[in-house]
């Protein structure tokens, strides 16, 4: 563990990117207690431009609400749902990359083509067309999210756990007669980890410009402002007041660039090896 | 004959560690000489620094390591302090290397022929068409069969002692006045190394190289060597030649190491006929089938031909046969690792191929397994105590009784209880294969399937890993099956020997009368090709 911290911040895309999510993550759960205003109450003149009153540090919009607090409060929807969907879609992909890869045969072939019906689908339409029907909230957006997201975990899962079952120690395992469930948690699972993290990074970041994309064509939770939204709302008035849909579109662009920029650390350090040759 | 000019002299070599490894020094302060027409055996353990004098001389020391002193003298000019455009021009072309596994060493989409003829495109030598005519003629010189087919064919077509000649083919396509051999007949069956070795001795005699030859093995050594250098822990700790070495070692390091190869000799074994069966295999055929497509045939592998055998209770029957014939399948067979086709495998009066699931689990533990590769048998991230005490206790044992077991059973293979909180990369191969052992006998059980199990170590380990596994079986009155390649281990452990070949048992005898009296070619043509075989066995 000791040895992960060190090369994880001997890399500097690692470090830069972890400063990136520790600040947006403190900025999610603290910011609305330094700021409590709601972001949908009416604060000043409509098209207000930034840097022009210290209360609204960065201009108002169409309806005269504070972008400001539309950025704070959107981070802990984009954020909440980048993190919860994946975390749904992991729970989906790693049991079932893991059995198909463990019994292999006809479970392999079954579990492989329901996972390639969801693969062959646009994940974008499917993830439209499945908020549509539930109705758009938080909970319908981060399942769509997951359900769309969860194949290629699978297919990591997969391949991982069928290099690994052949291992001498899988196979000891099996002959001190230890049941299939104990040797796939204990003895496959945690040697199968460290692509998969490094996946589930990544995986955070699409599901923020997901999330954003449903939200900008109107499919976000009604109830919540996010950064997607306020984007997809500034976008007929562009023009005029640049200022409604840039800071927003900025945020996500971060935030989206610093779990890349960890997806890349965490690389480099659960593979001390490439990282060593790669410098 | 001895006052040759050298052709290279490397002079008290250093090459320093990276920071933190377990010794300052890869190799501290070597000096020896390759003469024309002189084969240097430099013999050593894993991590002795054999290798590394071997890629000092070709240039090719990894990054992290730096030669510290010495010289390396060759044509009158010093190998160390050469830029990149002068190795260049000197590899291939004046050294030559060939390496331990042919199947990495060889660019796996570029037929055979294409890549010997890019050895003299390397060095802009001949026309591609005296090229193409030059790669036929090395083909032919190495003894490869059908040199016009093969010339065209790709490295993967080729068996492995046919890649092995492709290497050395190309090693010596612009006839180097140096040839370095890295381990290069570890990975071959024994035959195979058996004509491997020919052929090096026999181009070598041709063409009046210098050639030094990197392994492990005495038996090669005995087979190949002119001069002998055995290396420890980077230091050479005695140089001569081969006979004097083999005679009358000096050092007790290279005693030691000698004493440490098996003899030929089975030692007599107090017959064991009126014990109980412990494991009865019936009639085990397994084959396995690649599908070849639309278009092609379907590929069939028998791994498994109506193998019939038992062991006895406190018997061990060992199974020797060269790579792919089957033996390594037949320890899975029985283990109930892989399904047969057909065939019955009996442990005392339980029918273990019937069973299944739950019924099959509880049954597991009677017959154990130890497998070959000491650090891929270990889950790397699971504490010793752990892999020991896991079986027991999926088995329903109270995890607090499993340890304390697991603690004895360390005690009982030679290791301090301490090792139950470490994690396998802390140890040795050897003190790994001991954790192997302690793993299997956790279960208590009646059998002991071995496979290769002392094939990955080196052998004063081999020796110390044997040793423990007599003396443990004969303590706990287990049977065993014992799979090797090794025929000298075999016969230092084995009650009964049965000989694989293509899947089928073709011999199966006690140990004394099959090194004696071998009935099947195929034994006789293994006994044959056994390395080292002539000057050993008298001494033994």
């Amino acid at each position: 563990m000791k040895q992960f911290w060190k090369s994880m911040l001997r890399s500097p895309s690692g470090v830069i990117g972890l400063i990136i999510l520790v600040l947006a993550i403190s900025i999610a759960v603290f910011g609305p207690m330094l700021f409590p205003n709601s972001p949908w109450r009416m604060v000043q003149r409509p098209f207000l431009p930034p840097f022009t009153l210290s209360t609204v540090p960065l201009g108002t919009d169409a309806l005269g609400r504070d972008v400001f607090a539309g950025m704070i409060f959107g981070a802990r929807v984009s954020l909440l749902v980048g993190l919860v969907s994946t975390l749904v879609a992991l729970l989906v992909g790693v049991p079932i990359g893991a059995m198909a890869g463990y019994f292999g045969g006809k479970t392999d072939d079954a579990l492989m083509r329901f996972t390639e019906f969801f693969q062959t689908i646009p994940s974008f339409a499917l993830a439209i067309v499945l908020v549509a029907i539930l109705q758009p909230s938080i909970y319908s957006i981060v399942a769509s999210i997951a359900v769309v997201s969860w194949p290629p975990v699978a297919r990591l899962v997969r391949g991982e756990v069928l290099s690994l079952r052949t291992r001498e120690y899988v196979q000891a395992a099996i002959v001190t007669g230890q049941s299939n469930t104990w040797i796939i948690l204990r003895e496959i699972l945690p040697n199968a980890l460290s692509p998969v993290i490094v996946l589930a990074s990544l995986m955070v970041a699409t599901a923020i410009l997901l999330e954003s994309s449903l939200a900008f064509l109107g499919l976000g939770d009604p109830n919540l402002i996010s950064w997607g939204y306020m984007v997809g709302a500034g976008r007929t008035v562009i023009r005029q007041a640049w200022w409604i849909t840039v800071f927003p579109g900025v945020a996500i662009l971060i935030s989206v660039l610093g779990l890349n920029l960890i997806g890349e650390g965490l690389n480099d350090a659960l593979n001390p090896r490439l990282s060593r040759e790669g410098r | 004959m001895m006052t040759a000019p050298p052709a290279v002299s490397i002079k008290n070599l250093r090459i320093a560690l990276p920071k933190g490894a377990e010794r300052p020094f890869a190799v501290d302060g070597v000096s020896l000489d390759l003469r024309p027409g002189k084969i240097v055996c430099v013999v050593g353990e894993s991590g002795s620094g054999k290798s590394m004098c071997a890629h000092a001389l070709m240039g090719l020391l990894p990054d992290t390591v730096s030669v510290t002193s010495g010289e390396i003298q060759f044509e009158g000019r010093d190998l160390l302090k050469l830029d990149d455009d002068g190795w260049r021009d000197l590899r291939g072309r004046r050294l030559a290397m060939i390496f331990q596994e042919p199947m990495t060493a060889l660019n796996p989409l570029m037929r055979i022929g294409d890549q010997m003829a890019e050895m003299f495109e390397a060095h802009g030598l001949l026309t591609p068409k005296e090229r193409r005519a030059k790669a036929l003629s090395l083909a032919r010189e190495v003894g490869l069969p059908d040199p016009e087919r093969i010339v065209r064919a790709y490295p993967h077509q080729l068996s492995g002692g046919q890649r092995q000649r492709a290497m050395i083919a190309m090693a010596l396509a612009l006839e180097p006045a140096v040839l370095v051999a890295d381990e290069p007949t570890t990975a071959l069956d024994v035959t195979t190394q058996a004509q491997i070795l020919k052929l090096i001795r026999n181009l070598q005699r041709n063409r009046n190289m210098a050639v030094m030859f990197i392994t492990h093995d005495f038996g090669v050594v005995a087979d190949i060597a002119d001069q002998v250098v055995v290396l420890r822990h980077g230091k050479v700790v005695e140089e001569g030649p081969a006979a004097t070495v083999f005679n009358e070692p000096q050092h007790d390091y290279t005693k030691a190491l000698l004493a440490a190869v098996p003899s030929m000799d089975p030692p007599a074994r107090a017959p064991l006929d009126d014990q109980a069966r412990a494991v009865e295999v019936i009639g085990l055929d397994k084959t396995y089938v690649t599908s070849g497509g639309w278009f092609r045939e379907d590929r069939r592998v028998d791994a498994a031909r109506a193998v019939n055998f038992n062991i006895l209770k406190g018997e061990t029957l060992g199974l020797v046969g060269e790579s792919g014939s089957g033996k390594s399948s037949v320890a899975r067979l029985v283990m109930r690792l892989i399904e047969a086709d057909r065939g019955t495998v009996r442990i005392g009066e339980t029918d273990l191929t019937s069973l299944s699931g739950k019924a099959l689990r509880t049954e597991r533990h009677r017959i154990q397994m130890i497998f070959q590769d000491p650090f891929a048998s270990l889950n790397p991230r699971r504490k010793i105590g752990h892999i020991i005490a896991d079986g027991p206790i999926a088995a329903g044992t109270d995890p607090k009784v499993a340890f304390d077991r697991a603690r004895d059973l360390l005690k009982m293979v030679g290791l301090d209880a301490g090792a139950l909180e470490r994690y396998p990369h802390e140890f040795s191969g050897g003190q790994r294969q001991r954790i192997g052992i302690a793993r299997a006998l956790a279960l208590e059980p009646e059998i002991i399937v071995a496979d290769e199990a002392v094939s990955a170590l080196d052998v004063s380990v081999q020796a110390q890993v044997l040793r423990l596994l007599e003396d443990l079986k004969a303590r706990l009155g287990l049977s065993m099956l014992f799979i090797t390649h090794d025929l000298r281990v075999a016969a230092q452990i084995c009650d009964r020997i049965a000989v694989m070949q293509r899947g089928a048992i073709v011999e199966l005898k006690p140990t004394a009368q099959l090194f004696a009296a071998p009935e099947h070619a195929y034994t006789r043509e293994l006994l044959a090709a056994v390395p080292g075989r002539k000057e050993r066995a008298p001494a033994a």
